[in-house]
């Protein structure tokens, strides 16, 4: 074994330059030189200013924004605490949020009682930061949005279409409605 | 399943047809006794350089001196591992000022990362500095899936030599399969990956004022190389506490089904490299077929089960139907831009693989979805398994398989014309007991002790499904995890640790113990008596073996678990 110890010794040094610093760093100046937006986090601006990134989803409460679905990122889409709730499908926690939120969904948007209400706008996302809801979810919000802000629906419902995402190459994934980029273009409505 | 489900499904099942065999080609003129090397112009002086640096002779290694490099390389790369977080408060690379790792964690994490597990007690983005993610996580990922590789190569070469007395060098095996396989892969699936939004830079977390007003930190770092390699190599530890759910690591549809492929392509490919290296495709055909059936049962409930949605939010009128305005189904833990059924192929994918990353929280699957990840990781990672580790996994219920036909019919048992012998069967029983021993037993203790029970999130048939999972995962070096469980107490990291490092070399060493036994003997020619390899009918009882080795093993505690929580849903 201990003649074995001097080449595991060279060895691993000699990986982690290739594959710890070299490797890494030829990444980093392709993926800038060729991808500099996306590898940068695919940042957002409004007015001059950085104002989050459209994959990271932010937490929109005010009754002239779409809202993202729940998040269980610390406080509610916390960037650097990024997770689910990891509660079981028979979970009482589970099932007493989602009620809630069911109910507050209804009343927010003006839906009936016993109107149903898309499982996405209920639930947290795996990573707590998902900048997607289902365009089902937005057409039950677009009313509230467009009243709020003297809009036409219809003109609403043109941003959520402008706003709607994937699936990839036609195929791959779900159409989603990204929200920040719809709030974007809503505040761009003036 | 909706037909995007089916669509999803079929793609992948495309990509990894198409490409696997060509890689498994490559892959064995790289490892094989008589083949030119391919590009030996590029990587020969590379590699010769490096065995100048590091003194090392090429000569070949019996299994005993095979073993004794892997160990000591292995030794070497914890030591290294564990310094490194301990230090990193001190050292370059830490933008955002992180301190030193504890000692525990610092002990789990080491050990994880080694074995190719990456279960992670910690949150990637809140504990590890730029630079332990980068020279020592990432590192890790390389050389544990080339170690991994190193052994099924010695295996395979233990069946397919005649009569020789060594099995290869351990460092020479080693350098080519990060250098020759690894490195270029990792490389161009770095870029695919950026291109897609997955972030690579150096930045300092940068805090901005959202549309709102309010304050978001928007983290950096050097994601998508490490990306590609975790699951390239089946190494599965994230750069973001939530993984490939997280949109900085799998932001788009494409590139959840770009992940699965890079996570399947090496694993599938063994096969073919071990049918060309047996010059006899059949036989690799056959442990294929067994591996891909596992994979595709797998596949298909879950993503069944996901896509049918929770049971008990219907009666709280929640639409959980999957049509063209939603993506419907359990959607709790999961991201839109996946939704549930290829959440569901992702989990299947990522435990039948040893990788262990997560685009959803398996912890809120329903209970016959979530049955298929612990599953498919108590298989003991063959379906297809992890790099190299899947392989030799398979070969070894092979030995078992040709056993126990052997028995029926009472002759002498024979793979690939290798008699196979008691010493033999005793390492193949050995390599199949530790594992179980130690998630049994771990697992045990755990649900009786209240230091551990207080880790858990979910109570109930939930909560032992938790732990098992935890210990089943960590033993069988998958890496996922029902998340709900606190693994960052003591006893988690020690005893998780543990099961790590014996799920790791205490595998490798029976199966390498096998290598060298074999590879003395002669190869006797097929005679009316054996019993061939190379068939479906081969192919149908390794299958049936793993289930049924699994299945007695772990029935009881899966019976207690899920299947007492799915009986009951509802009530």
């Amino acid at each position: 074994m201990r003649r074995q110890i001097l080449p595991a010794v060279l060895m691993v040094v000699v990986f982690t330059v290739l594959c710890g610093l070299v490797y890494p760093l030829v990444v980093t100046g392709v993926a800038q030189a060729a991808f500099g937006h996306q590898a940068d986090g695919s940042l957002v601006s409004s007015n001059g200013q950085v104002v989050g990134s459209e994959l990271i989803g932010q937490g929109f409460t005010g009754d002239r924004y779409f809202w993202p679905r729940p998040s269980a990122a610390g406080d509610g889409y916390d960037a650097l605490a990024s997770g689910a709730s990891n509660l079981g499908p028979n979970d009482q926690t589970l099932l007493a949020d989602v009620e809630q939120r069911a109910a507050d969904y209804r009343t927010a948007n003006g839906l009936a009682a016993d109107a149903q209400v898309p499982v996405d706008a209920v639930t947290a996302s795996g990573s707590g930061l998902d900048p997607h809801i289902s365009v089902e979810n937005a057409r039950l919000q677009a009313p509230r949005v467009a009243r709020v802000r003297g809009l036409a629906v219809e003109r609403v419902h043109a941003l959520v279409d402008q706003a709607t995402e994937g699936p990839s190459l036609g195929i791959l994934g779900e159409k989603a409605v990204n929200v920040l980029r719809l709030n974007l273009l809503l505040d761009q409505q003036g | 399943m909706s037909g995007q489900g089916w669509i999803q499904l079929l793609v992948l099942v495309v990509l990894v047809g198409a490409t696997a065999p060509f890689l498994g080609i490559y892959i064995a003129r790289i490892y094989g006794d008589d083949e030119t090397r391919p590009l030996e112009r590029v990587f020969g002086p590379i590699e010769n350089a490096i065995f100048r640096l590091c003194r090392i002779g090429r000569r070949e290694q019996r299994w005993t001196g095979y073993t004794i490099s892997l160990l000591a390389f292995s030794l070497v790369s914890v030591l290294f591992l564990y310094a490194l977080q301990r230090l990193q408060g001190g050292l370059p690379g830490n933008p955002n000022g992180l301190p030193g790792v504890p000692a525990p964690l610092s002990f789990n994490t080491a050990a994880s990362f080694l074995t190719n597990t990456n279960w992670q007690n910690y949150s990637g983005e809140s504990t590890m500095s730029f630079l332990t993610q980068m020279v020592g996580l990432a590192v890790q990922n390389f050389v544990s899936a080339a170690v991994g590789l190193t052994v099924a190569i010695a295996l395979i070469r233990g069946l397919v030599r005649r009569t020789s007395p060594t099995l290869g060098n351990f460092w020479v095996d080693l350098t080519r399969g990060v250098l020759r396989i690894l490195l270029p892969l990792a490389f161009l699936s770095a870029i695919v990956l950026a291109s897609q939004g997955v972030v690579q830079n150096f930045h300092q977390d940068r805090s901005v004022a959202t549309v709102e007003g309010t304050e978001q930190v928007i983290p950096g770092g050097p994601v998508a190389s490490q990306e590609s390699i975790k699951e390239l190599g089946t190494n599965g530890g994230g750069f973001y506490n939530a993984n490939s759910a997280h949109p900085f690591e799998n932001p788009n549809g494409f590139t959840n089904t770009f992940e699965m492929w890079l996570i399947l392509v090496i694993p599938v490919s063994l096969p073919f490299a071990f049918g060309r290296m047996a010059k006899d495709r059949r036989q690799g055909l056959a442990v294929l077929a067994a591996m891909m059936a596992l994979w595709l049962v797998g596949a298909l409930v879950a993503m069944h089960f996901e896509g049918a949605g929770n049971p008990n939010l219907t009666s709280l009128g929640v639409d959980q139907s999957i049509t063209s305005t939603q993506p419907g189904g359990n959607m709790e833990g999961k991201e839109t831009r996946f939704g549930p059924e290829a959440s569901g192929l992702f989990a299947n994918t990522t435990t039948g693989t040893s990788t262990g990353a997560v685009n959803a929280a398996h912890d809120s699957f329903t209970p016959a979805g979530g049955a298929v990840p612990l599953v498919q990781i108590m298989f003991g990672e063959v379906s297809p398994g992890g790099v190299g580790a899947g392989l030799y996994g398979m070969l070894i219920f092979a030995l078992l398989s040709v056993f126990i036909a052997g028995l029926m019919v009472g002759r002498t048992p024979e793979y690939l014309g290798k008699k196979i012998q008691a010493s033999e069967m005793k390492l193949v029983v050995l390599y199949i007991l530790f594992v179980p021993v130690c998630v049994l037993g771990f697992t045990a203790v755990s649900i009786v002790a209240d230091w551990a029970l207080s880790s858990l999130l979910n109570t109930g048939p939930h909560g032992l499904t938790e732990m098992t999972y935890a210990f089943t995962s960590a033993a069988n070096n998958n890496g996922s995890a029902f998340a709900g469980l606190s693994g960052n107490t003591d006893w988690f990291n020690t005893t998780l640790g543990i099961s790590m490092l014996v799920g790791r070399f205490f595998l490798i060493i029976p199966a390498m113990a096998i290598a060298g036994s074999l590879v003395r003997k002669q190869k006797v020619p097929p005679s009316a008596g054996t019993f061939p390899t190379g068939t479906p009918l081969f192919a149908t009882l390794l299958t049936g073996v793993v289930v049924i080795v699994v299945g007695l093993t772990y029935f009881p505690v899966v019976a207690l678990g899920p299947i007492v929580e799915q009986l009951t849903q509802g009530s």
